[in-house]
């Protein structure tokens, strides 16, 4: 009993000394965190080997913004569990090598609407923006916010700025692709644009956007859209081996 | 009173003080005018005016006189300081009502998508954020600093340390919430749930926790008990882990120093569990310990009885802060994040049960010998029917966290359904049992206006709960449902929005919940600007001593 006693007595040291506390308390708390994180950051096996990944281009990036601005994730998620249903309902499961360059990711917690980590590809352009101007005249019972903001002229002037950042942060954008982020961001949004070709180098896959009247000034909504459509598609499948990549 | 003796010059710190920000009025203002994005311009300039709003302030108060030495005793009892503690009070039930309110409209949004407005302002991704942000960090922040400056005094028995430094986390931190407040309405978030403000606002709240943290700690160095109070080592764990999280959270890469988007600099994988270990611990050290904090001061004040056991409220702390940390991976179950990481943050999450309920059972067996207090206090039995509903979701989160349950709840209203039972059972109880205590004690009333009134209260709340908990679980678990629904021919039955519209009454009767929600909050408010300006409404309802008490009587 008066062994008991003096270990609970041990205590009164942290009681009585707060900075000692402080630090058991940091300790403490520290521990969890720094076993389960850290080592995604060098276990090789976190993010899977892939082929076709590639940084946004400057559109697309833009979208991403407009994404982030309005806050989409609270409804949407971008994560799709390796599960009969969902890979049924919305593709194959999401790879971690997917949401490489996502700063900051966006898998969401929430599908008040449906997940968007495929949604690339899937419904056209007009669909999309006819959708996202008044979701209730292409789906009647949809509860989605209508955004018809979305149609002013999309702000351009920072997306150099944009790639920088980015850029900086480890995303393999070269110097080229900042230097000319301005121009391939209006050359994307018009099928027709004598630098398409030039674009495509830079950005292998990337699929032109067609603003329509508005090829010179894209909307906000043309951005947006760009980025909806280029969701889920970079990683080829065909020459994924999903065995290599067991974790 | 003695005016002329008095010397109205401001002191050197003060003067030092006024230099400061007197730079940093100038910098924001430069900020204003060099802005590449008009919410910049908008923000610079709020802080801008704050800088210029402190300066008149110092000036004022040296002006009146007000800035003299404050003693640390009056005949030999602490001069506690509880202007800072009324004004953290206050700011809580401001920020409540506003936050609930916002709450209930977008409820109603998802039941009624017109109620958007088709303005960027009031939509529905714009307003959910400053719900969060309101209930969370506003309503919830202001009470944690607020009872924290309050029993740190009390439990030291001295005066809480620092003359402008108090007024400077109060005053700073309810800065942060309006700057973080409007940047969701102009679309200045990085979308990182609970994390939303910009690098910024970070970094000024940074600055205020700091100081928040040096408050504190140098308030428990001047103590006058050997000990430090078992409430303060929560409120310690909370303020210092809560640094370490939003720092490593929040690490960005501004676009511009004039502009107010930033890149977090993690990606993908890493930055999903870096904001979940944030997130949950958001929960975990916000939500959990520092209302563990209150719950060990409140209710054994309240009720009158010592703390049920000392031995169990060491084993049940350093195991919480332990355990919450690891438990983050849950909120990515079945996703890209590695396996082992799923495993481990499962693992923790169950194991978590233990030292969540050894606070509960701390908490409810201080009532030992007192229980008859719940028929007559309407208070006590917010606090307790508050460690009931903490119970109840202590043990549906680890539940929740086996990822076989997780495969059908994740994505789901039953997960809102939990976090609320939580949130409005736990949280926003506790809060609601400390506020009604402390409004009497800081403006020195005998009693609450009205207990009849919390009464109303608590059971027009309760009802309110009832509501919402169950209809997001009947609606979470028919959506999870409904997703995985096949059917004879091996097609999945539902298609997305098929499960949507099956949402609908469900969405509707969660809206009434938070209604009644709300109403009771506003009744509490009524209860509390009553009993402020010295009103009491039931006089001779009242027992007014020993006699009046409940006794045992022997049976005959």
């Amino acid at each position: 009993m008066s062994s008991a006693n003096a270990i609970w007595k041990k205590h009164e040291f942290f009681e009585k000394h707060s900075i000692i506390l402080l630090i058991g308390i940091l300790i403490v708390v520290a521990i969890g965190g720094l076993i389960e994180i850290v080592p995604l950051f060098y276990l090789k096996s976190t993010v899977e080997k892939v082929e076709g990944m590639r940084p946004y281009t400057p559109l697309e990036l833009a979208g991403r913004n407009i994404y982030i601005r309005e806050g989409c994730y609270l409804c949407h998620s971008q994560m799709i569990r390796p599960m009969r249903d969902e890979i049924e309902r919305y593709g194959h499961f999401s790879l971690a090598a997917e949401s490489m360059y996502d700063h900051p990711f966006q898998w969401g917690s929430k599908r008040t609407g449906p997940d968007l980590a495929r949604v690339g590809g899937k419904y056209s352009d007009e669909w999309h923006r006819e959708h996202l101007k008044d979701p209730r005249s292409v789906v009647p019972t949809s509860i989605m916010p209508a955004y018809p903001w979305l149609t002013k002229p999309l702000d351009t002037h920072a997306v150099a700025a944009d790639l920088k950042a980015n850029q900086r942060i480890g995303v393999p954008y070269t110097d080229e692709m900042i230097l000319k982020a301005r121009s391939d961001l209006l050359t994307q949004a018009d099928p027709d644009d004598a630098a398409m070709d030039e674009f495509q180098k830079r950005y292998p896959g990337a699929l032109p956007r067609d603003a329509g009247p508005a090829r010179k000034q894209p909307t906000e909504l043309d951005a947006l859209v760009a980025y909806l459509q280029v969701l889920g598609t970079m990683v080829d499948f065909k020459l994924y081996d999903a065995k290599k990549n067991l974790r | 009173m003695t005016r002329a003796a008095t010397n109205n010059y401001l002191n050197p710190a003060e003067l030092g003080l006024v230099g400061v920000l007197g730079a940093a009025f100038l910098a924001c203002t430069l900020a204003t005018a060099r802005a590449i994005d008009p919410g910049f311009g908008f923000h610079a300039g709020l802080f801008a005016a704050a800088s210029a709003a402190g300066i008149v302030a110092l000036i004022e108060r040296a002006r009146r006189g007000l800035n003299q030495p404050v003693p640390a005793e009056i005949d030999g009892r602490p001069n506690y300081n509880l202007g800072v503690v009324k004004f953290g009070v206050a700011a809580a039930m401001f920020w409540g009502v506003a936050g609930f309110l916002v709450g209930v409209v977008i409820a109603l949004q998802l039941w009624a998508p017109s109620l958007n407005l088709g303005l960027e302002w009031t939509s529905f991704g714009r307003l959910r954020p400053l719900h969060t942000s309101a209930v969370i960090f506003a309503f919830g922040g202001n009470v944690l600093i607020a009872t924290s400056f309050y029993v740190v005094q009390k439990t030291c028995r001295v005066r809480l340390a620092g003359d402008l430094a108090p007024w400077f986390v109060m005053l700073g931190y309810n800065f942060f919430i309006v700057v973080a407040g409007t940047g969701y309405l102009l679309g200045i978030t990085q979308s990182k749930e609970y994390a939303e403000p910009e690098w910024y606002a970070d970094l000024w709240l940074t600055l205020v926790w700091v100081v928040y943290l040096l408050v504190f700690l140098a308030t428990i160095w001047r103590r006058k008990e050997p000990h430090i109070f078992v409430a303060n080592w929560f409120y310690l764990a909370f303020i210092v882990t809560i640094a370490m999280l939003h720092i490593v959270n929040n690490l960005a890469m501004p676009v511009s120093v004039f502009g107010s988007k930033s890149y977090p600099i993690f990606s993908g994988v890493q930055d999903a569990l870096i904001q979940w270990w944030y997130g949950h611990n958001a929960v975990g050290f916000f939500l959990t310990a520092g209302f563990l904090a209150i719950m060990y001061y409140f209710i054994p004040k309240r009720a009158e009885r010592p703390i049920y056991s000392y031995r169990l409220s060491i084993i049940h702390f350093w195991a919480l802060i332990f355990m919450y940390i690891w438990a983050g991976p849950h909120h990515l179950h079945y996703t890209a994040l590695p396996d082992w990481a799923q495993t481990l943050g499962m693992t923790f999450s169950i194991m978590l049960w233990m030292p969540s309920w050894g606070g509960m059972i701390n908490g409810l067996m201080t009532l030992s010998g007192a229980w008859d207090k719940l028929r007559t206090d309407p208070v006590l039995r917010l606090m307790v029917v508050s460690l009931a509903f903490y119970g109840m979701s202590t043990f549906e989160g680890p539940m929740m966290s086996i990822k076989a349950v997780n495969s059908l709840s994740h994505y789901t209203d039953w997960t809102i359904g939990h976090v609320h039972s939580g949130a409005l059972g736990w949280v926003a109880y506790i809060s609601f049992g400390a506020i009604y205590c402390l409004v009497p004690w800081l403006w020195n009333r005998r009693e609450l206006y009205s207990l009849k009134l919390v009464e109303w209260h608590f059971w027009i709340s309760t009802l309110g709960i009832v509501l919402y908990i169950s209809s997001m679980w009947v609606a979470g678990i028919m959506q999870g449902l409904m997703w995985r629904a096949y059917n004879a021919l091996g097609f999945l039955e539902y298609s997305f929005v098929e499960t949507v519209e099956a949402m609908q009454p469900y969405y509707l009767v969660r809206a009434l919940g938070g209604v009644l929600f709300l109403i009771g909050a506003l009744i509490m408010v009524y209860n509390l600007v009553m009993t402020v300006r010295g009103r009491e409404a039931e006089l001779a309802l009242r027992p007014l001593g020993p006699a009046l008490q409940p006794s045992l009587v022997p049976a005959e």
